[in-house]
C-alpha cells in the first residue's frame, strides 16, 4: 500500500465516520418523532429539517467549554476522545466491498471487539474525572453493565468465527450462507441485545438515565466535548450495525455484489440501525440489576448453547472452512 | 425469555404500537406556518367592551391577585327638564389588566354583571419585557373583534329576553289620571 493510498483511505474513513453517524442521528430524529406522532425537526435546512444536526453542531461549537474546578482536568479533557476514537478505529476494520476494508486485518473480528470495548473506558473515565456524584454513579453503572454484556458479546462472535473457521471479517462474509440466518439466530439475538447494552441506549441506558442521575458520566460536559460523546454514541451505532450485518447478514453479499457490494453493506447496516432506533422508541429502561439477571440467566446460557450448536454443526459438516 | 410470561408479548406489542403510530398522521400543529384550530371557548386573553363597563369595580375586587386597575370619575349630567334632578354617572378613565400577574382564572369574566368582559381565543401577545404585559383599555378593547359569537341556543330553548321584548305588541302610552284632589291614584 503506497503512502498516498493510506492517506486516501484514512481520509475516506474519517469522512464516513463523520457522515454516517449524522445520517443515523437524523434518521433517529425523524423516525422517533413519527413513531411518537410528532413531526420532528422541520426548519433547519429547509426541507424537513435535514440540516438539524449540522445546526446542533454549530451550536455546540459556540458553547462555553467548562471544566469543573474539582475535576481531574487531564482525564476530563481526555475522556471524549477515549470514547470516540475506538469506534473510528473499529470502523476501519469492517469490510465494505468484496476484498475491500479500510484496514483488512486477518484477525478482524477480534480487533473490532477489542476496539469497541475500549470505548466504554471513555464513559468510565468521564464519570470518574468529573468529580460529580451523578457522574460517578453513572460510571459505576456502566462498569457493572460492562461485565454483563462483554461476555455474551464475545461468545456470540466466537460462535460465528467458529462456524466460518476464520477470524477475518472478510472471510466470515465469504463463508456465510443464507441458512446461517437460522443456525446462528440465537447468537444474533444475543449479539443484538449485548450491542444495545454496550451502546448504552434504551432499554439499557441506565448509565446515563437522565430521569434518575441527570446525564450520568456526561453531566459535567458542555459544548464540543459533549458533542463528541454524542458522536461516539451514533458512531457506535454505525459500527455495531455494520458489524452485525457483517457477522450475521452476510455483509456485502447480495445480487450484483461485485458491483454493488458496498451498497448492500450500507443497506443492511442501515436496517439494523433502524431496528436499534425502533427498540429505543418502544421499550422502557431496565434497572441495572435486571440487566445483570438477564445477562447471566438468559444471554450467557443462550450464547453458550449457540456455541455448542455451532460446534456440533461444524463437526457434522466435517469442519467447514 | 424470562420467568414472566408477559414479557415477550409485551415487548412485541410495544414495537407494534410505535410502528403503527409511524404510519399514521402526526398530531403536530405547525403553528407559526399554520394557524392552530382552537376551540371557541379557549381562554386566550380577556377583552373589554368599555361601553358596557360601569366602573363598578366588582372585577377588580374579586380578582384573586389584584391585577385589574380601574380609574373612574363621576360626571354630573345636568337635568333634562327645568326643575328636574341632576344625574351622575361613572366615566371610565383607565381599565388595565396586568397579564404578567393574571392567572386566567376567569373570575373577572364571571363576576361582571354588565357583560363588559369576554374571553377571546387570541393568544399572540408575548412581550420581551415583563413590564410590557400591562395592557390598557384600548388594547383590551381591540381584542373584542376576536371574541367568538355566543353559542346558539338549544332548539327547544325559550327565546332570549331581548327578542321577546322586541316581539311584544306596542303598549299604548300610559295616561296618568289625576284625582280631583291632585294626587295620583
Ligand atoms: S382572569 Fe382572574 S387573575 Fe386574570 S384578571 Fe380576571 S380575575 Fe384577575
Ligand atoms: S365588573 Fe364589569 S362593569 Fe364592573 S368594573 Fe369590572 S368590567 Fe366594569
Amino acid at each position: 500500500m503506497s503512502t498516498l493510498e493510506v492517506i486516501l483511505r484514512a481520509a475516506g474513513l474519517l469522512a464516513a465516520f463523520l457522515l454516517l453517524p449524522l445520517l443515523v442521528g437524523q434518521t433517529e430524529h425523524k423516525v422517533m418523532a413519527h413513531m411518537q406522532g410528532r413531526l420532528g425537526p422541520m426548519y433547519a435546512g429547509g426541507f424537513h429539517g435535514w440540516a438539524q444536526l449540522v445546526a446542533d453542531g454549530a451550536k455546540f461549537v459556540q458553547k462555553e467549554d467548562i471544566v469543573p474546578a474539582a475535576a481531574d482536568k487531564r482525564l476530563f479533557r481526555l475522556a471524549p476522545a477515549l470514547a470516540l476514537i475506538p469506534y473510528l478505529v473499529a470502523l476501519a476494520a469492517i469490510p465494505v466491498h468484496p476484498g475491500f476494508a479500510v484496514a483488512d486485518l486477518p484477525g478482524g473480528a477480534l480487533f473490532v471487539l477489542a476496539a469497541t470495548s475500549v470505548g466504554i473506558l471513555g464513559t468510565l473515565v468521564a464519570g470518574w474525572a468529573s468529580a460529580n456524584k451523578y457522574a460517578l454513579i453513572g460510571a459505576m453503572r456502566s462498569a457493572a453493565q460492562l461485565i454483563a454484556y462483554e461476555l455474551p458479546l464475545a461468545l456470540a462472535v466466537a460462535s460465528v468465527t467458529l462456524a466460518a473457521g476464520t477470524l477475518s471479517l472478510g472471510g466470515i462474509i465469504e463463508a456465510w450462507k443464507p441458512w446461517w440466518l437460522l443456525w446462528q439466530l440465537p447468537g444474533a439475538l444475543v449479539f443484538l441485545v449485548a450491542a444495545v447494552a454496550e451502546l448504552q441506549r434504551p432499554p439499557f441506558d441506565m448509565p446515563i438515565a437522565d430521569a434518575e442521575i441527570v446525564f450520568g458520566p456526561y453531566t459535567e460536559y458542555t459544548g464540543l466535548r459533549f458533542a463528541f460523546f454524542l458522536l461516539a454514541e451514533y458512531g457506535g451505532i454505525v459500527v455495531m450495525s455494520l458489524l452485525f450485518s457483517t457477522l450475521y447478514l452476510g455483509g456485502w453479499r447480495g445480487p450484483f455484489d461485485d458491483l454493488a457490494g458496498w451498497a448492500w453493506t450500507l443497506l443492511k447496516g442501515f436496517v439494523i440501525a433502524l431496528l436499534l432506533i425502533w427498540i429505543r422508541v418502544s421499550w422502557p429502561r431496565l434497572r441495572e440489576d435486571q440487566l445483570q439477571r438477564f445477562a447471566w440467566l438468559t444471554l450467557i446460557p443462550l450464547a453458550l448453547l449457540q456455541l455448542a450448536v455451532t460446534a456440533v454443526g461444524v463437526v457434522l459438516m466435517g469442519g467447514s472452512s | 425469555m424470562s420467568e414472566h410470561k408477559g414479557v415477550v408479548p409485551g415487548l412485541l406489542k410495544g414495537l407494534a404500537t410505535t410502528a403503527r403510530t409511524m404510519t399514521r398522521h402526526t398530531s403536530t400543529q405547525e403553528y407559526p406556518d399554520v394557524r392552530p384550530e382552537l376551540p371557541p371557548r379557549s381562554r386566550g386573553v380577556i377583552a373589554l367592551l368599555a361601553e358596557n363597563c360601569t366602573s363598578c369595580m366588582l372585577c377588580a375586587r374579586e380578582c384573586p391577585d389584584w391585577c385589574i386597575y380601574i380609574d373612574a370619575h363621576k360626571e354630573t349630567i345636568p337635568a333634562a327638564t327645568p326643575g328636574g334632578r341632576d344625574r351622575q354617572r361613572n366615566v371610565l378613565d383607565r381599565f388595565a389588566i396586568d397579564y404578567s400577574l393574571c392567572m386566567y382564572c376567569g373570575i373577572c369574566v364571571e363576576v361582571c354583571p354588565f357583560d363588559a368582559l369576554f374571553w377571546s381565543p387570541q393568544f399572540e401577545y408575548a412581550e420581551l419585557d415583563i413590564r410590557d404585559l400591562l395592557h390598557e383599555k384600548d388594547r383590551l378593547g381591540g381584542w373584542m373583534d376576536s371574541v367568538p359569537a355566543p353559542a346558539a341556543l338549544d332548539s327547544g330553548a325559550a327565546d332570549p329576553a331581548e327578542v321577546t321584548a322586541q316581539r311584544a305588541p306596542a303598549r299604548p302610552a300610559r295616561v296618568i289620571r289625576r284625582s280631583p284632589a291632585g294626587a295620583p291614584e
